[in-house]
């Protein structure tokens, strides 16, 4: 099971063995590809946040040292993009879209219903530390509107029934 | 590696060869909408179901870019016959097969003489959902990189800008600046390091154009930066994208390095001095970012928050370098202009707007999906006849067009020609092309409050009049949708808005209060409803309507 505080005290400190790390491994590869120049910043905390899913404090300040970059700018940056999280998510990852078309076609509805029936408003995890709800401005498939994204498969045409029983499935752990 | 012309024309060759070689081309859309839906496994499946049947020398199975009707997807087309199928599933397959060369299969048949697809007139998309496009050489039998080669092998650089000039082309990011000006403005900006940047954030939510085009078409975008490269004196090249967009993101990845490993783009570009290259930046979720000073801090690696202009960034961007910011469909319509000439492009479109619009078409709209039509198409054609009108017998309230920063358009204009000058004209802007329909169901102060918050969550936060602004302006819609409002809010509500026009720092927020405005004088009945009657007009705010 994940840790569902903030930064998890029993993390070792990041830049105690970076090597070792696998995750640590990619992080260092993309401060590489740029020769650990400041402005790889961005690309550094997106590789961060893939490999680790979520800006975790200890490597926050690897990075920071690694690319000479004062920590109060990683923290910053980290905080002013919507991308970044700070927190770390839940099992699965359920992003409903909010952008104008998916408004316009119900998913203030779902996101409605979620919150009532499954208690999380976007940027919360369920207690059980499952299931983490995320809002997106826009994934593009305005189309297929109200769309979301389920552990990263875009689905479209959804409605609260469709949504409220995937989510119902993960807490289960009903495979289907 | 170099190429020359002859070594362009062979790939061409080999290419259409092999193409002209299959009795039958089946396309199926892999863009990310008929993915969602499920045209992957489809794809899987049409290959083995040929491969079974030993037809793999004689029926082909690619996967293309975006068709356009992305609300019937996954579609597929046969390229040999024109005939398109909508809705198609796995179980389809046997069927579609046996019908090849003989009567199409009926209940799949998507009609491809309406309006939708008749009324389109493509540059931009020409090559969408018809080639491959993870596969350079498919777009050098379109064409493809000719254009690059003209310019560096025959044309002088201010001979190229004259093109761009005399075609009219003008920005298709939002604000319609005319390309060839600014294309001038950074050629005579003297400094040996020069930027170009494709901007690729699409942060208008509604709005999927660019991401059409980039996951259909990755070259052209490509290729107009090479060309924008050469007649800027740029070698450089970043292309921004929106990291929402990881299909995007991957396309254009893969198209870079094949255009490297060919030679399209690194030195000595087709035996010239001429040398480009291209990065890839990330987005991360800020809409802000769309701004041009905005996205040159992001690539920086620092905040995204815009600076005062001037200095613009044709004289100061990128690293303090003179630096070309571009849209992506901006870029997308350089090839073609160069290879027909700007005059060919300037007798499409009105006389201030040329050649077309890519639009994105939702909403409470029958044929959602990706158009492209000439500027001064009218309002009411695109809604009727190409989007096939409003589904479930519901009436048309209103267009919004230009996301966040545009404004809604009521019935009394539909009969309008869609192009810069005449959105502006009733309050709204073109914007990047994001269309979005309302039906009588949509409440409009709702609509406006939606867009405040998105604005207000996405202010940068540098200037007070944008930072308070939005905040105020949201709350006070707050109170009407939820009937706790006064009559003086209304007139609280004018105010703000012309105070954060007239002072905010960057196009945000001096067009946030876009929105408002446009709802106030247009559906000005349905904020006096709220507010003297408490209640909601299109019965769309619950809050409302159980108090009344
Ligand atoms: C708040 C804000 C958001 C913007 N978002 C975008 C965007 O998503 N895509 C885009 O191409 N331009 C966007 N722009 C416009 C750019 O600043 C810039 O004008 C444009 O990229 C120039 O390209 P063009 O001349 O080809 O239109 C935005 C502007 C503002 C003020
Ligand atoms: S508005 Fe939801 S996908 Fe575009």
């Amino acid at each position: 099971m994940k840790e569902q505080v903030p930064n998890p005290g029993n993390t070792p400190p990041a830049s105690s063995k970076p090597a070792e790390d696998h995750r640590l491994r990619m992080v260092n590869r993309t401060m590489q590809l740029y020769r650990n120049q400041s402005h790889a910043l961005i690309e550094t905390l997106h590789t961060v946040q893939e490999s680790f899913g979520f800006l975790e404090e200890g490597v926050l300040k690897y990075v920071a040292a690694t690319l000479r970059v004062p920590l109060s700018r990683v923290y910053a940056v980290a905080t002013f993009y919507h991308s970044f999280t700070l927190k770390p998510p839940g099992e699965h990852t359920c992003v409903i879209c909010r952008g104008t078309a998916c408004y316009i076609g119900g998913s203030g509805e779902i996101l409605d219903d979620i919150r009532e029936k499954v208690g999380i408003v976007s940027g919360e995890t369920t207690p059980d530390g499952q299931v983490s709800l995320l809002v997106a401005r826009c994934l593009g498939s305005c189309g297929l509107a109200p769309a979301g994204v389920f552990d990263g498969e875009v689905t479209g045409k959804l409605s609260p029934e469709v949504v409220l029983e995937k989510i119902g499935r993960w807490q289960t752990h009903d495979p289907q | 590696m170099t190429l020359n012309s002859e070594d362009l024309h062979q790939i061409a060759k080999i290419e259409k060869d092999k193409q002209d070689g299959f009795q039958h081309r089946i396309h199926v859309c892999v863009a990310a909408g008929c993915l969602s839906c499920g045209s992957g496994v489809l794809m899987d499946a049409l290959g083995k179901e040929v491969n079974r049947r030993g037809l793999d020398n004689w029926c082909q199975i690619k996967g293309v870019g975006c068709l356009g009707l992305c609300a019937e997807g996954p579609l597929i087309s046969l390229a040999t016959s024109g005939t398109y199928y909508q809705g198609v599933k796995v179980s389809d397959v046997s069927d579609i097969l046996d019908a090849l060369g003989g009567n199409p299969v009926g209940r799949l048949l998507c009609p491809a003489d309406t309006a939708f697809f008749k009324r389109q007139v493509r540059i931009v998309t020409e090559n969408c959902g018809r080639i491959d496009p993870e596969r350079i050489e498919e777009y050098i039998a379109e064409s493809g990189y000719e254009s690059l080669y003209l310019a560096l092998t025959q044309m002088t650089p201010p001979e190229v800008i004259e093109q761009v000039t005399r075609s009219g082309l003008r920005g298709r990011g939002g604000a319609g600046y005319p390309t060839g000006l600014k294309w001038t403005t950074v050629s005579k900006a003297i400094s040996s390091t020069k930027f170009i940047i494709c901007n690729a954030d699409e942060g208008d939510p509604g709005a999927f154009m660019d991401r059409s085009v980039l996951e259909s078409d990755p070259h052209r975008v490509i290729e107009g930066m090479a060309i924008a490269g050469y007649a800027t004196g740029a070698s450089q090249g970043y292309i921004y994208v929106r990291a929402e967009y990881p299909l995007a993101v991957k396309r254009v990845r893969l198209a870079l390095a094949q255009a490297e490993r060919l030679g399209v783009l690194g030195n000595n570009i087709f035996n010239t001095h001429f040398n480009f290259t291209i990065k890839v930046r990330l987005g991360a979720g800020a809409f802000v970012c769309g701004e041009e000073t905005a996205l040159i801090a992001s690539i920086e690696g620092r905040m995204g928050r815009p600076r005062p202009r001037p200095p613009f960034p044709a004289e100061f961007g990128l690293w303090e370098h003179p630096t070309l910011i571009n849209n992506v469909e901006t870029f997308a319509n350089v090839p073609p202009i160069i290879r027909k000439g700007g005059k060919w492009f300037a007798g499409i479109g009105t006389e201030k707007s040329k050649g077309t619009k890519v639009f994105a078409l939702a909403g409470k709209i029958v044929n959602t999906g990706l158009i492209e039509i000439p500027m001064g198409t009218p309002l009411r054609d695109i809604v009727f006849a190409i989007g096939g009108g409003i589904p479930g017998g519901k009436g048309f309230k209103a267009v919004q067009t230009g996301g966040p920063s545009g404004g809604c358009i009521p019935e009394q204009f539909l009969d309008m020609p869609v192009d810069y000058d005449s959105l502006l004209q009733v309050g709204s802007i073109m914007g990047s092309g994001g269309m979005i329909v309302m039906d009588e169901t949509s409440c409009m102060v709702d609509v406006a409050k939606f867009f405040m918050e998105f604005c207000m969550s996405e202010s940068c936060g540098k200037c007070a009049p944008c930072r308070v602004g939005t905040r105020q302006i949201y709350d006070i819609l707050c109170r009407i949708t939820g009937n706790q409002s006064t009559p003086e809010d209304l007139a609280m509500l004018e105010d703000l808005c012309d105070l954060m026009k007239n002072t905010s720092l960057c196009g945000l927020g001096q067009s946030a209060p876009n929105p408002v405005l446009t709802t106030l004088k247009y559906f000005r009945d349905e904020y006096l409803s709220h507010i003297h009657d408490r209640t909601c007009l299109a019965g769309a705010c619950k809050t409302v309507v159980e108090v009344s």
